[in-house]
């Protein structure tokens, strides 16, 4: 006997359980299947997000890979669908697919300084390998953060990070592009820290994890690999348009990649000379 | 093999008469609206027989060829994935109700279909999709369902048209297996070559007389003489070449003539890129999610947050030609192009596929130096 095959473009009902709100036009939702078992993830991976009528969309999962109880996605509004999705309040239902796509590959990196670097929003998909990182710490030599955004206000995730920065064995550097009265810290993009990341460490036994907009990863991975870390041994998280997160509607391709399935999360001695291509 | 592999019919009409006898819907070429297009057919008398095709780039018209001859046309407009890979699919229906909603998935429309007509290229474009939408492991399909109820009667070809480029893939013009049944149009009848126990059983039913090795040698005979009518080649180092060139300056020059239509992802029978569409009724309460063809010349299809990502017409010619011809291969080790055509003869512009491989494939000539002044 054969057991029906599931649909993979039949989504999961979910239930929002807890809504917090980031930032203006932010919104984290904590999730919780109303029949199926909890799917278990790897950092990095996302899921197909439905609002009843509105649509579908790819948003990253951004909780701790070791919570079973719920699964967390933080949404920024720039859609209808992520409009729809972000405002949706405890008890309400949304449809899920998912997970998919490749993760961050932490585990193979024991013994090394890991670094993050995240811009704006780019900090949610990397908080789930932040988050396992710390929680075993003692498989890695350190762990540095790197965060940039726009403003001040726009630092995602602020009161966790500043706990994550009073943790023994976690450096974090902050910087934003245009600071407000309150802010003492530093004032531009995120390649200007890297050297401070980088530090006293052998780039040699650095592994980096890059998420933000497409320009930012490409000039902070190539700053990377001109201070010596090995172009193997640096992923960043492209973002592309995702339908089906199959790879059989076909507009995630970027050159020979479906990003929905090899990627998101790829290497960047893969993807280098692709990243110099103008609207590929 | 059990089967017997040869036999010769006098006429594809008792063959339409005996796979609706056994349940099958038959879909075969026939001419409409001055074109050759696919269609459920009740009898042979609806192929378009005695009538040719005449292909050119940007041009077909459909003509009189040698009366009585049934197959002499080569490709009707679009292929056959309409069939397997439709149009518009409705994936699942949700209803709103007091704590929620509830999705549905619409009971499948189960029909036995039976291919009639369908060219080696053509069916070559089949193997393509199979490894595009075919199972990967843990999930069923809408096509992988649609694909166990079809049967395929393969025409191998008499006749080449201008725009055909089969023999540079090697998927034509005679196919040598993946068929239920394959005919070739002899001066005595049709020869049946016989590919599967299934196409077996439907011979049987059928008025036949054995076929003699001279039969058989005619119709090899004639598929080296529809070969030899190809005057088109794709260059064998396209692949490679397109994939390196994404600056070639070449692309300007296709993209000054390519008006994005999107008529070649329409006619490329592996061209499967596909939307969604979500809607509601009136009520909001009954929401639908549909699965849609959709276009990479479509400005949306690149669409992220901030604007589509390939706006110019360059970036989106280079996308379709170096999926196609280059990026394919490293996706399903094969190229995606079949060599039928189809996107030549249906472009408003006339846009020669092989010609701008060609092109792309010629190291880009250095720009003239600058003169002094």
């Amino acid at each position: 006997m054969t057991l029906p095959l599931p649909d993979p473009m039949l989504p999961m009902r979910f239930r929002v359980v807890e809504r917090f709100d980031e930032q203006p036009g932010v919104a984290s939702l904590a999730l919780v299947p109303v029949e199926d078992a909890m799917p278990l993830f790897r950092p990095g991976q996302f899921n197909m997000l439905y609002a009843f009528g509105i649509g579908e969309a790819a948003i990253s999962i951004s909780g701790d890979p070791h919570e079973h109880g719920w699964m967390v996605h933080t949404i920024r509004e720039v859609g209808a669908v992520s409009r729809a999705l972000a405002r949706i309040h405890p008890g309400g239902m949304l449809g899920l697919r998912g997970p998919f796509g490749a993760h961050w590959p932490l585990r193979r990196q024991s013994g090394r300084h890991l670094l993050f670097v995240a811009g704006g929003l780019g900090l949610a998909p990397l908080r789930p390998a932040i988050l396992q990182a710390l929680r075993e710490k003692t498989r890695y030599a350190s762990l540095t953060l790197v965060c940039g955004a726009r403003a001040p206000e726009q630092m995602l995730y602020r009161d966790e990070v500043d706990g994550w920065a009073r943790q023994p064995g976690m450096d974090v550097l902050r910087i934003v592009d245009h600071a407000n009265a309150g802010w003492t810290g530093r004032v531009g993009v995120v390649t200007t820290l890297l050297g401070a990341a980088l530090g006293p460490h052998d780039p040699e036994s650095v592994s980096a994890f890059v998420c933000g907009p497409e320009i930012m990863m490409r000039f902070t991975a190539r700053d990377l690999a001109i201070a010596g870390v090995p172009g193997g041994r640096i992923w960043l998280s492209l973002e592309r348009n995702m339908k089906c997160a199959i790879g059989r509607c076909g507009r995630c391709q970027w050159g020979p990649d479906f990003l929905c399935r090899d990627g998101p999360v790829l290497p960047y001695d893969r993807v280098a000379r692709r990243l110099a291509i103008k609207e590929l | 093999m059990a089967f017997q592999a040869h036999a010769i019919i006098d006429s594809p009409a008792p063959l339409v008469a005996a796979l609706k006898d056994a349940g099958w819907k038959v879909i075969a070429p026939v001419e409409r609206d001055g074109a050759l297009v696919l269609a459920a057919i009740q009898s042979a008398e609806e192929l378009p027989r005695g009538r040719v095709d005449r292909a050119s780039p940007g041009e077909v018209r459909i003509e009189d060829g040698r009366p009585g001859r049934w197959f002499d046309h080569t490709l009707p407009a679009s292929g056959w994935k309409r069939w397997l890979h439709p149009p518009r699919h409705l994936l699942w229906r949700a209803n709103r109700g007091r704590d929620g909603f509830e999705l549905k998935t619409p009971p499948p429309e189960t029909e036995d279909l039976a291919f009639l007509g369908i060219r080696p290229c053509d069916l070559a474009a089949i193997a393509r999709l199979d490894a595009v939408l075919g199972p990967d492991g843990s999930a069923d399909t809408e096509y992988m369902r649609r694909r166990r109820h079809m049967l395929s009667v393969v025409v191998q070809c008499a006749r080449a048209a201008d725009t055909c480029f089969c023999t540079g893939p090697g998927t034509g013009p005679r196919a040598e297996h993946g068929f239920d049944l394959a005919l070739t149009e002899l001066e005595i009848g049709l020869l049946v070559e016989v590919g599967s126990e299934r196409g077996a059983g439907i011979l049987e039913r059928l008025p036949s007389r054995e076929a003699r090795e001279t039969d058989i040698e005619e119709a090899h005979a004639i598929s080296r003489k529809t070969a030899g009518m190809q005057r088109r080649r794709l260059p064998p180092s396209a692949a490679a070449a397109i994939a390196q060139a994404p600056d070639h300056p070449e692309w300007d020059q296709l993209a000054a003539r390519c008006l994005a239509c999107g008529n070649c992802t329409l006619v490329c029978p592996t061209c499967f890129c596909t939307d969604v569409e979500d809607t509601t009724d009136l009520s909001g309460d009954h929401a639908e999610r549909w699965q849609v063809w959709d276009s990479c010349f479509a400005t949306g299809f690149s669409f992220v947050h901030e604007g589509p990502v390939r706006t110019s017409v360059r970036s989106r010619y280079r996308q379709w030609l170096t999926h196609k011809l280059a990026t394919w291969y490293d996706q399903y080790g094969t190229s995606g192009c079949i060599g039928c055509g189809r996107c030549i003869a249906w472009c408003p512009v006339g846009i020669d596929l092989t010609a701008a491989a060609e092109a792309i494939a010629r190291p880009a000539s250095p720009s003239p130096a600058p003169t002094g002044g």
